[in-house]
């Protein structure tokens, strides 16, 4: 039995680059098998929108992710796994977040960087702000209901 | 015992502060009970929490319910449903 993986979490304003967070998991290892990549990017709405503002609470969204991203270390025979959450002001076509997850097998990849997603949704501090295209303020995101119920299925039955 | 509230989103623009400390009054003892002393502290804490159960809480950086004991609690944060990813 290997030791168990220590996720990598950041939380920051800048943005990232795909590519190379990928072959910072995959480099120089012959066991790694299958890597899932999900980005999240900011939406125009149809011109509608001119950015996003991501605010965080410090100190609990780290801990908050870390604690999602060391459940699915445990849950998955997962070889890499980095989770990235952009803060501040984010313009159309941008990156928001990156989950990368790398395991032997697809299976466990998928999986686990689905899961990562579907319960940063609903547990990770953040939250969105619209700014609109004309020039006024825009309001909040709403959360959608469909995103709760979307973490609940990975809840084992005795929890 | 001071307490460190913060408030987020829009629980923090309707609030008007980010962030504020105060001295809880006996009887506080869950988050349903700082909410609904909170509420009557004016119409910016009445509009920010006038639906309680939509209302978000964290204790000392932990998820919480409003059942949950306060005492001892160094910071509570309120907010919104999240909304990142």
């Amino acid at each position: 039995m290997s030791a168990v993986l220590a996720p990598t979490v950041r939380i920051q304003r800048e943005d990232f680059d795909v590519a190379a967070e990928i072959a910072g998991l995959t480099q120089g290892r012959s066991d790694i098998g299958a890597v899932v990549s999900f980005s999240g990017l900011c939406r125009d709405e149809q011109g509608a929108l001119s950015a996003l503002e991501l605010e965080h609470y410090p100190g609990m969204a780290e801990a908050e992710i870390g604690l999602i991203a060391t459940e699915a270390v445990e849950r998955w025979p997962l070889q890499g796994l980095t989770v990235i959450h952009r803060h501040g002001k984010v313009r159309p076509g941008e990156n928001i977040v990156l989950v990368v997850a790398a395991s032997g097998h697809r299976q466990a990849a998928f999986e686990a960087a689905n899961f990562l997603m579907d319960y940063l949704k609903s547990r990770a501090p953040f939250w969105k702000k619209e700014h609109r295209a004309d020039g006024s303020e825009g309001g909040w995101v709403e959360a959608k209901e469909t995103d709760a119920q979307a973490a609940k299925r990975w809840k084992s039955p005795s929890e | 015992m001071t307490t460190r509230l913060i408030y987020f989103a829009w629980v923090r623009e309707r609030i008007g502060m980010p962030q504020e400390d105060v001295e809880l009054p006996a009887g506080i003892e869950t988050v349903a009970d700082l909410l609904r002393w909170l509420q009557s502290r004016g119409e910016g804490y009445e509009h920010a929490l006038q639906y309680p159960d939509v209302i978000r809480v964290a204790i000392n950086q932990e998820h919480v319910d409003h059942r949950e004991k306060i005492s001892g609690a160094r910071e509570i944060a309120l907010f919104p449903p999240m909304t990142g990813g």
